[in-house]
């Protein structure tokens, strides 16, 4: 089939990062600093990106401000007239950096929040973070961008959601992001500490749709649901190679961010191959775009237009093979291994804390 | 509220342009991208945070014929759904 040019680029333009969160999506064998691209490497990047049909580039991480050349880069993709959105733990963000960037060109800025008390953010962070937190978002208000706040949630901060979303308005965002946990990288081996069961999500979903209903005009609450409890799987990505890449720190281009973790494809690096080359005709793109790929029981399936089969990485971690239905849906043969991951009482399991490798 | 009053506002952090890509005009916001045809890209030029529906459709009418206001209405409304335009108040 003939692919769309893509709209999105998330750039992870590194993965160092203050914070721990055993949470973080990124991969658990994160690159180190030695093998990240460089500036002018990245600037090739959006330049490709955006002779592609990019228009908006999401700089992230790791944390994008531990690279020192984030107002070039960002200047760089803003010239070529793309949307640049800020995706950071704010950790690092003072008003003078703020100021620094929004004049190179950022747009937006998401900014993470671990919990809604100190102590607790603290301790997911595995940092002190709170103070910063506030000073970012202070930042961000003082150059007059639009804020939006992120909060994954999870088994440990569910139950205060209701100061979360508080907090969020006194730190003047406009849009809320409740976005419950996404099971890869951190995060899948931190799955039973951070699960909820149902319970916890039934208790929150009243106060969160109460205070979306009472903020309406003032701050827009997005609730993302836990698709582990869902019926049916997310619609990942929009599909597979249909709307966005993603380039990690050491320049791998992939459809989403955690799709390394499919052994069996090979990702190409920007280094090698043109850009358009790799979305338009390499393996890992090509590989599961469209719906020839499918198997049932999502290749006979009317829901396949609406979800597209879920997410193949969820696929081939919990069931060994991309190609199968995402377990997720209830539908899937392989179903189980997410009913057996919900737990039915919630004990307190530690957590294991994102950090890099020593450097090789 | 009669829609004709509306005041219809840019959300904060949309931006309009060309995308010499794809050869369209697209609004840029934070959650994404839209492809804009060229009813939806006059109706957002109009909109300056000043005039209401009412004096849209009137501007509108300066440049196209035929121009409705139950049809400006449905984009503007549309745009809502996307988060481009602010809602209307009620
Ligand atoms: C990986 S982080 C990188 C940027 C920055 N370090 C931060 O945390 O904001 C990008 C975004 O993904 C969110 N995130 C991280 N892990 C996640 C997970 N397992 N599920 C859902 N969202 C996640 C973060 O809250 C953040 O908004
Ligand atoms: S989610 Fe947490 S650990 Fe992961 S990159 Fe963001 S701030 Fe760092
Ligand atoms: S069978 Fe496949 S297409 Fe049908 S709902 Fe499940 S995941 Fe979606």
């Amino acid at each position: 089939m003939t692919a769309a040019a893509p709209f999105g680029l998330l750039a992870e333009l590194t993965h160092r990062c203050p914070l721990h969160c055993p949470y973080c999506s990124n991969p658990l064998e994160l690159v180190g600093r030695a093998r990240e691209l460089d500036t002018a490497q990245w600037r090739s990047v959006f330049t490709q990106a955006r002779e592609l049909g990019v228009l908006q580039v999401h700089m992230s991480g790791g944390e994008p401000l531990a690279r020192r050349d984030l107002p070039d880069l960002v200047e760089h993709a803003s010239g070529l007239g793309c949307y640049v959105n800020l995706v950071t733990s704010g950790v690092g963000l003072t008003e003078q950096r703020m100021a620094e960037l929004a004049g190179c060109g950022v747009e937006h800025v998401q900014l993470s929040v671990q919990a809604a008390d100190p102590a607790r953010a603290d301790e997911i962070a595995g940092t002190r973070v709170t103070a910063h937190k506030r000073a970012a978002a202070a930042a961000v208000h003082a150059v007059g961008l639009p804020l939006t706040v992120n909060v994954v949630l999870h088994r440990r901060n569910l139950d205060q959601v209701a100061e979360i979303i508080a907090l969020a308005e006194e730190l003047g965002a406009q849009r809320l992001e409740l976005a419950n946990t996404q099971y890869y990288g951190w995060a899948l081996r931190n799955r039973d500490a951070l699960m909820p069961t149902r319970a916890q999500l039934a208790a929150a979903e009243p106060v969160v749709r109460a205070a979306r209903d009472r903020l309406a005009g003032r701050m827009e609450v997005i609730h993302v649901i836990a698709d582990y409890h869902e019926e049916y799987p997310k619609p990942c990505m929009h599909g597979w190679g249909a709307r966005q890449l993603t380039v990690a720190p050491d320049g791998a281009v992939l459809p989403c961010p955690s799709a390394h973790v499919i052994e069996n494809l090979t990702f190409d690096t920007v280094t090698d191959r043109p850009l358009a080359d790799i979305w338009y005709e390499s393996e890992a793109f090509t590989a599961y775009r469209g719906e020839d790929w499918m198997r049932d029981p999502c290749r006979s399936c009317p829901r396949r237009a609406v979800d597209f089969g879920g997410c193949r990485c969820q696929a081939y971690l919990l069931t060994g093979a991309a190609e199968n239905t995402d377990p997720v849906c209830s539908l899937s043969p392989h179903h189980d291994v997410v009913r057996q991951a919900v737990p039915e009482t919630s004990v307190e399991v530690p957590f294991r804390m994102r950090a890099l490798p020593v450097v090789r | 509220m009669n829609a004709t009053e509306w005041v219809p506002r840019l959300r904060r952090g949309v931006r309009l342009d060309f995308d010499a890509v794809r050869r369209s005009a697209v609004a840029l916001f934070p959650e994404g991208v839209l492809l804009l045809n060229p009813t939806a890209e006059a109706v957002l030029r109009a909109c300056d945070g000043t005039r209401t529906v009412a004096r849209i459709v009137d501007r509108l009418g300066e440049h196209y014929a035929g121009v409705r206001v139950e049809d400006v209405v449905a984009v503007l409304r549309g745009l809502a759904e996307r988060d481009i335009v602010e809602r209307e108040t009620t």
